[in-house]
C-alpha cells in the first residue's frame, strides 16, 4: 500500500477518530500515516452491528408478547451470544437458555440476577423490576 | 524521569511495547516490537467461536509479544493479576505514584472513550496508565490519536471484564532495559521464528496450511446460504482489517519491521523480503474487496472459487517468502 492508496473514506464506525496503518512513500520506505476509514471494512463492521441489532428487535418482541425473558434482549444488546453470555456469567449454556423462560426468569433469586446485572452493568432493581412487568 | 510520550500506535500489544521500551530508554519503533517479538502469524480456529464465527487470527494469541519481546531483549518483565479487584486498583495507584508507566489489559466494550461501533466483546485490549489526576486515570490508549483520561470506575470494569481472554486486572511494566543490544542476533532470531510458526506448523490450521484451509473453507460456502456467507465473509474481513491490524492483516507492519530490520544491520535482503511482503499485503486487501463485493452482490449467486484462488495465491507467495526468509536467517545466525 501507498501513502496515496491509503484510504480516507471517512467511516462511521470511526467515530470521528483516524487509525495509524503502515504504508510506503514513492520511494519504498514505509511510514505510520493515518487513516479515517476504509469502506469494505465499514460495511463488514455496520452489517455485524445490523445483524445483532435484528436480533435484539426480535428478542424484545418475543419479550413484549410474554414468550421470552429480557435476558435474550439484553444479551443482544450489550452485544454477546449464549456462548459470551454463559462465559462471561460462569453458568452453563442450558442454564442460560433456560433463563430465557419468562416463568423461569420471575422465580430467579437475587445472586443469580446480580451475575446478569453484573454481566450488562445494570442495576439488580432493573433486572428484578422486569421479572414483574414488560417493556 | 522524563515526561511520558504518547505515540499512536496500529496494533495495540506492540505499540504498548514499543512506548514501555522507549520511554524506559530502549528506542523502539512499533513494527520492530511486533518484528521482534515474531508476533506475524495466521491461525484459523474453527473450534473457538465468536459469535458463531471461527476464530481467524492473523497474529500470536494476546500476551505472547509482552512475553516473547521481555525474553529476548533480556528485560525484566513484572506482570500480576488480580483475584480481588480492589487489590488491583490499589497495586495501580501504588505503581503510578511511584512514577511508574503501567500496561494494562482491559476490555474494548466497557471503555467509555471508544466508539459505539467499535465496542465489542474484546478482552485482550493493551493500554498504558502514565498517571492519574482526581477519580481519573490518564491513559495511553496506542489505537487513539490523543492520550485519553477514564473514569477509575470504568477502567475498573473494563479490567476486570469476564469473558473469553479474561484480563483479571493484568498490569505489567518493564525494569533493567538495557540500550545495549544485539540486534544482529535478535533480528535472525525473531525472523527464523516467524517462518517456523508462519511454515512449519505440523497443524492444518496454523501458518500457510491456515491460509489454505480457509480458502477451501471459502470455496465450500454454499450459495444457497446468502445470510451465512455475507456475515462468514465480512467477518473475515473484520478480522483481518478492524482495531489495531495495520491494514492487511499485520502484513504491511511486519514488512515494515523487514525493512527497519535490514536498514539497522545492513542488508539488502530483508529489505527485498519487505517489499515482496508489502506486495502480499495489498493482495490481501484486493481479497478483503473481493469478500466484501461477494456479500453485497444482489441476485444472481456469487462464485466463492476466485476469492479462493485469491487465498491460494497468497498462501503460495507466503511460504516462498518464510522459506527464504528461515534460509537467510539460519545462514549466517
Amino acid at each position: 500500500m501507498k501513502l496515496d492508496e491509503v484510504p480516507q473514506d471517512h467511516s462511521s464506525t470511526y467515530g470521528g477518530h483516524s487509525k495509524l496503518v503502515y504504508a510506503v512513500d514513492a520511494s519504498g520506505h514505509y511510514q505510520g500515516t493515518q487513516s479515517d476509514g476504509w469502506e469494505p471494512e465499514a460495511y463488514s463492521t455496520l452489517l455485524a452491528v445490523a445483524e445483532l441489532e435484528a436480533q435484539e428487535a426480535e428478542a424484545r418482541e418475543a419479550w413484549q408478547r410474554g414468550e421470552l425473558s429480557p435476558l435474550k434482549c439484553l444479551m443482544y444488546r450489550y452485544r454477546m451470544d449464549e456462548a459470551a453470555l454463559s462465559q462471561i456469567t460462569g453458568l452453563w449454556q442450558w442454564r442460560v437458555r433456560r433463563h430465557f423462560r419468562p416463568d423461569i426468569y420471575r422465580r430467579l433469586s437475587t445472586s443469580l440476577l446480580a451475575r446478569y446485572a453484573e454481566a450488562f452493568g445494570l442495576t439488580v432493581d432493573e433486572l428484578r423490576r422486569y421479572q414483574r412487568e414488560l417493556p | 524521569m522524563t515526561a511520558f510520550e504518547h505515540r499512536q500506535s496500529a496494533h495495540c500489544e506492540s505499540g504498548v511495547m514499543a512506548s514501555l521500551l522507549t520511554h524506559a530508554g530502549l528506542p523502539m519503533s512499533e513494527p520492530m516490537a511486533f518484528g521482534l517479538a515474531s508476533g506475524l502469524a495466521f491461525a484459523y480456529l474453527p473450534i473457538v467461536k465468536l459469535g458463531g464465527m471461527p476464530l481467524i487470527a492473523y497474529r500470536m494469541p494476546p500476551r505472547h509479544l509482552i512475553k516473547t519481546l521481555s525474553k529476548r531483549l533480556g528485560v525484566r518483565l513484572t506482570s500480576r493479576t488480580f483475584s480481588n479487584p480492589e487489590q488491583g486498583r490499589v497495586a495501580l495507584d501504588a505503581a503510578l505514584d511511584s512514577g511508574r508507566l503501567a500496561g494494562l489489559q482491559s476490555s474494548v466494550f466497557w471503555l467509555p472513550y471508544f466508539p459505539p461501533e467499535m465496542r465489542f466483546h474484546f478482552n485482550a485490549h493493551n493500554l498504558l496508565a502514565y498517571g492519574r489526576e482526581g477519580d481519573e486515570y490518564l491513559l495511553s490508549d496506542p489505537v487513539f490519536e490523543e492520550p485519553v483520561r477514564c473514569a477509575s470506575a470504568d477502567l475498573q470494569k473494563a479490567r476486570f471484564a469476564k469473558g473469553a481472554l479474561a484480563a483479571k486486572g493484568l498490569m505489567y511494566y518493564l525494569d533493567d532495559v538495557s540500550p545495549d543490544q544485539d540486534w544482529e542476533r535478535l533480528i535472525r532470531q525473531s525472523v527464523l521464528s516467524t517462518s517456523r510458526i508462519l511454515d512449519g506448523m505440523p497443524l492444518p490450521w496454523i501458518g500457510i496450511r491456515g491460509i489454505q484451509h480457509l480458502a477451501k473453507c471459502v470455496e465450500s460456502l454454499d450459495p444457497a446460504q446468502v445470510k451465512y456467507n455475507r456475515l462468514y465473509l465480512t467477518h473475515i474481513v473484520r478480522m483481518q482489517e478492524e482495531i489495531g491490524t495495520g491494514g492487511a492483516g499485520f502484513r504491511f507492519m511486519y514488512a515494515s519491521f523487514l525493512q527497519e530490520a535490514g536498514e539497522k544491520i545492513g542488508d539488502t535482503s530483508l529489505q527485498e523480503a519487505s517489499s515482496r511482503l508489502t506486495a502480499v499485503g495489498d493482495d490481501w486487501r484486493q481479497f478483503a474487496s473481493a469478500c466484501v463485493r461477494a456479500s453485497r452482490s444482489k441476485g444472481e449467486a456469487p462464485d466463492f472459487r476466485p476469492i479462493a484462488e485469491m487465498l491460494r495465491g497468497i498462501a503460495g507467495q507466503e511460504r516462498v517468502l518464510m522459506k527464504e526468509l528461515g534460509a537467510w536467517a539460519k545462514r549466517k545466525g
